[in-house]
């Protein structure tokens, strides 16, 4: 808990707020009591958000990487633009 | 030389209400802007690997429409337009942004360019009115993977036949 605080630079109620709903909807699990408790992510809570999200993200890479193409070509002629110069 | 590509497009969802997509290219910003808005080169690369642009329209100016029409495999035809709000050649567009098989769902697209070093990291933040409109927006995502499973499996069904 004060590595998160440090790291996050947040107060320690909000932390321990945000904390609780991350344990709640099972996307960290929580170890010891008391004074030093460890969190740990837990990542097949995040499974079907990340599932859902590749798809989309896919469609993307796709025309980005066909972009990449666009651009290379591009580059070139900007280049050999400038050497006729 | 051959063509490397810079990585894969990041997705994240910063609020309930958005979409942010991320990607690097290797390619000064004002290259990465003529790409993204002269209509002949949008066609080539807009559809992914989903079908072929058959229109691709820009009136590059504030108020000035954009429309892109993509057929893909199997006929299906898919259309999206907008209004340009904002335009700051070679670093910023703001659009607005509808599918035009669900009209009432129109997003503000903000598209990034900043070059640090000669390389370009091109972001786009989409701005939904509502969660359900946003989340209807990736499941058409979702919808394209699924058509590209189905079009696969139609494939290996024919080569079976």
């Amino acid at each position: 808990m004060n590595d998160l605080v440090r790291l996050l630079g947040l107060a320690q109620p909000q932390v321990s707020k945000h904390l609780r709903v991350l344990r709640e909807v099972g996307a960290v699990d929580v170890r010891g009591e008391g004074r030093q408790r460890l969190y740990r992510l837990n990542g097949h809570a995040l499974k079907p958000i990340h599932d859902w999200v590749k798809s989309y993200e896919r469609s993307w890479s796709e025309r980005f990487d066909r972009l990449d193409v666009v651009l290379e070509e591009l580059k070139q002629k900007e280049e050999g633009d400038g050497s006729d110069e | 030389m051959a063509v490397t590509s810079s990585g894969t497009a990041t997705v994240t969802l910063p609020t309930d209400e958005q979409i942010l997509i991320t990607r690097e290219f290797d390619a000064p910003r004002h290259l990465v802007y003529e790409a993204w808005t002269t209509p002949e080169l949008v066609r080539r690369w807009w559809s992914a690997n989903r079908g072929e642009v058959t229109i691709a329209e820009i009136d590059l100016r504030v108020g000035g429409v954009w429309r892109y029409v993509m057929v893909a495999e199997g006929g299906f035809e898919v259309a999206f337009h907008g209004e340009y709000r904002e335009i700051v050649p070679n670093e910023r567009i703001v659009s607005t942004e509808v599918y035009e098989g669900m009209p009432d769902a129109e997003a503000l697209n903000t598209l990034t360019l900043t070059e640090p070093d000669g390389r370009t990291t091109l972001t786009i933040l989409v701005q939904h009115a509502s969660k359900d409109d946003r989340d209807a927006h990736i499941d058409s995502g979702m919808e394209a993977g699924m058509q590209d499973a189905l079009d696969l499996l139609e494939q290996v069904a024919v080569s079976l036949r």
